[in-house]
């Protein structure tokens, strides 16, 4: 066993660090918003957004926008725990790097995308020019996402969409949506769906802002009303969609943002440090102490989840439980974490970031509300305690 | 990074896990709880033939010259099984004291003989206040006609009644700084004076008050240097307290598959418990507590193997398992049911171990404080 980096590890964890400490705006460490975990404060929305773009071109210059690719298709060619330790620093300064067209249409398209697919979008998607959001879930398909009933059918050249899309992450502020349909109504639900890229810009779309309880426009609902989509846009063959969605959960398993856990606890420490009651440090008051090294543990037992996720994955080795794991324990660690900041701030842990007596800029405050995200999206905590069991457990389902 | 175990280790933990179910039956480990001495002398040789004793010391000292890791990974073979003796007392807390502190002469006296199994080691370090802190130690030891005088009482002491030898903790000298003035005797448990009394304890693990009642010893029975005894049983606080980890997060593991495999059999309602998600959530949080106990403990004993400061490790990875294994063993039996709090079944035994090792060397409230300290706020 060595729990250090090797030499090459270290080296690229400056690389990344001094990228991010030139191109990342300089107040950007303190402002963003962001809360590990949550799905309601990610920096892609809104007024961020020239920023962000700025920042994805640069990353998309340096070849890491495309960090865990394949270097056939440009990628760099890293192993995963350099892909952690590169996920690990972004989330630790809060630099918006996750993103739907990279981490899982481009994958996908490689994977299963026809040449021309692939020669249409992959270079695109590198260069960071299109932004993909999920059209995922539908308002009677949550959980249970075979059950969606947006329904494509055959047209000519081309599919003709209608129906309803719910929980659009940044679909406001995308060009394209990477989008589940049912293709065939006649066989089992998980055998008729198919996956296809469909163009924001078409005629038919309406995009609904939902604001979510941190009162920011992250989420959106999306109608499709005789969407036309030329068939070429269709990911792989028809009614294989179920299988390349599963497939692609594989993408996404060292995008947690472990290091933004270990940045808000800091801030949180030293805010306990300097803020004083009754002449003393909060942070020498006896239980504080105890609730923050409660955090510093649980933080470290993320973290060993997240390096270990890592490591498996570099030794071909199949981390289902430890994936599920990884997920379930950091964002139960988002509310944790949301819920001793506002503690051990008291009073000023509900102020807003506006308010003049706030402190980190009321991130503890809309973190206390965007927690509640953490454990809902991209399978919610039973979801993955049901993948623990059975997948990992082999308990019965009946 | 590195975040496996080598094919060394490997084959310890599969031996130690083959032998052990093997030699170590449920029978055997309810039997030696049960008596007195807490231990079986036939499954002590055998252990011994292992090379189990000597794993980590030097091969001049009749050992294996392996690393602390590997004894951790032994250690949690062990806490999987449970295993009833003097092990942890004999090895982590006697035989690496000496190792680390004692004089060439008593390295050459005492670790071949505790290699071979053929002598059994306890520290006496707490006393009535039960507590971790130099300031505790109230014990001493009075110098007289060039050798010691001992005089005190110890409690919680593991294995003491069945001990060839007892390190003793006692204070040789009253200074302001309470970690000033302490030191460390290795006294020979037949010696006149000594008087151990076992205690009955939740996990009938053979914890004993010792009374020391001037215990003449000599200057040589001295483990390191006079007065500077503290930093030693830092030292030994810290593999100790590791070595529970690495035994916790063993039991830990075989309460959780005793639970996942008594779900998957038994059946209520035509269908077998564990298919229910009740069921199936309670497994996933004991596989959550189990694997966070296991990595946690891996990284803080392979800090201690390589020497390495690991005081915010050790204090992290006891934090974590002292409650983990608590609530593994809670949720096992919940899954048990009613037959769980029979005396026959097994579960019990685990559920017992759990409070043990969560109490031992700092709960986590105590570690947390360290945690705390050691990242500076």
């Amino acid at each position: 066993m060595d729990f250090t980096f090797s030499e090459r590890e270290k080296a690229f964890r400056e690389e990344v660090e001094d990228f991010i400490d030139k191109e990342l705006p300089g107040d950007w460490v303190e402002k963003s918003i962001y809360w590990p975990g949550g799905y309601g404060t990610l920096a892609q929305f809104e007024d961020l957004s020239p920023q962000v773009e700025q920042f994805t071109r640069r990353l998309a210059e340096k070849g890491w926008l495309t960090i865990s690719w394949p270097e056939e298709y440009g990628g760099a060619g890293l192993s995963y725990i350099e892909q952690a330790i590169f996920h690990e620093r972004m989330s630790y300064y809060r630099a918006p790097a996750d993103e739907i067209a990279t981490r899982i249409g481009g994958p996908t398209i490689m994977l299963f995308g026809s040449q021309e697919m692939k020669k249409e979008w992959l270079p695109r998607i590198a260069r960071g020019e299109v932004r993909f959001w999920l059209a995922y879930s539908e308002p009677n398909a949550g959980s249970d996402l075979s059950s969606i009933q947006t329904k494509a059918i055959e047209a000519g050249n081309d599919l003709i969409i209608n129906g309803q899309k719910i929980w659009g992450t940044a679909a406001h502020v995308s060009h394209y949506a990477w989008m589940v349909v049912r293709t065939d109504s006649t066989a089992p639900p998980h055998r008729g769906i198919s996956l296809v890229i469909v163009d924001n810009a078409s005629p038919g779309i309406t995009i609904r802002p939902l604001i979510n309880i941190c009162g920011l426009h992250s989420f959106n609902e999306v109608f499709f009303d005789n969407v036309r989509v030329p068939k070429k846009n269709i990911v792989g063959e028809m009614n294989k969609g179920w299988y390349y969605l599963m497939v692609a959960l594989d993408f996404e398993r060292l995008v947690i943002p472990i290091g933004g856990f270990r940045r808000v606890f800091e801030e949180i420490v030293q805010y306990a440090k300097e803020a004083k009651h009754n002449g003393q440090a909060l942070s020498q008051r006896p239980l504080t102490r105890n609730q923050l090294a409660d955090m510093a543990v649980q933080i470290e037992i993320a973290y060993m989840l997240y390096w270990q996720t890592a490591w498996m994955l570099d030794r071909s080795l199949v981390p289902n439980i430890e994936a599920s794991l990884l997920k379930l324990f950091t964002t139960e660690l988002s509310q944790k974490l949301a819920n001793t900041g506002t503690q051990v701030m008291g009073h000023y842990g509900q102020l807003e970031g506006t308010s003049k007596w706030s402190s980190l800029y009321g991130r503890v405050c809309l973190g206390y509300l965007d927690c509640i995200s953490a454990l809902l999206g991209a399978g919610t905590s039973e979801i993955q305690r049901n993948i623990i069991a059975m997948r990992g457990l082999g308990l019965p389902s009946k | 990074m590195d975040l496996g175990l080598n094919e060394e280790q490997e084959m310890l933990k599969k031996s130690a896990r083959d032998f052990l179910q093997k030699e170590c039956s449920k029978r055997l480990v309810r039997q030696l709880d049960e008596s007195d001495e807490g231990y079986s002398s036939e499954l002590w040789r055998k252990m011994a033939g292992l090379g189990w004793m000597g794993l980590v010391f030097p091969e001049k000292y009749e050992g294996s010259g392996r690393n602390f890791l590997d004894l951790a990974i032994l250690l949690e073979e062990m806490g999987y099984n449970i295993v009833p003796g003097p092990f942890f007392s004999t090895i982590v807390l006697g035989g690496l004291t000496i190792l680390a502190a004692g004089s060439e002469e008593q390295r050459m006296e005492f670790l071949p003989k505790i290699a071979r199994g053929e002598l059994i080691l306890s520290l006496a370090l707490t006393e009535t206040s039960a507590s971790y802190d130099a300031a505790s130690i109230e014990t001493t030891a009075t110098n007289r006609d060039g050798g010691y005088v001992i005089k005190g009482t110890k409690l919680f002491v593991l294995n003491a009644n069945i001990a060839d030898y007892i390190l003793c903790v006692a204070r040789t000298k009253q200074a302001k700084n309470s970690e000033n003035g302490i030191t460390l005797f290795l006294v020979d448990a037949k010696s006149s004076g000594v008087r151990c009394t076992l205690l009955r304890t939740l996990a009938r693990d053979k914890q004993c008050e010792v009374v020391f009642d001037n215990v003449t010893v000599s200057e040589n029975s001295i483990v390191g240097e006079l007065d500077k005894g503290w930093p030693i049983i830092k030292g030994i606080l810290q593999r100790a307290t590791v070595a529970k980890c690495a035994e916790m997060a063993g039991g830990a593991q075989a309460a959780l598959d005793m639970a996942v495999n008594y779900a998957k059999e038994r059946v209520q309602f035509g269908r077998p418990i564990g298919s229910f998600q009740a069921i199936q959530h309670y497994c996933a949080n004991m596989v959550t507590d189990v694997t966070g106990s296991r990595f946690i403990t891996y990284k803080a004993a392979w800090k201690v193997s390589e020497g390495l400061p690991a005081a915010a490790d050790v204090a992290t990875a006891k934090a974590w398992t002292s409650e983990a294994y608590g609530r593994v063993a809670l949720l096992a039996h919940q899954i048990f049911g009613a037959i769980g709090f029979t005396m026959d079944h097994d579960i019990h035994l685990y559920y017992r171990q759990a409070k043990a090792g969560e109490i031992i060397f700092g709960d986590a409230n105590f570690q947390r404080a360290i945690v705390a300290r050691e990242l500076g706020f």
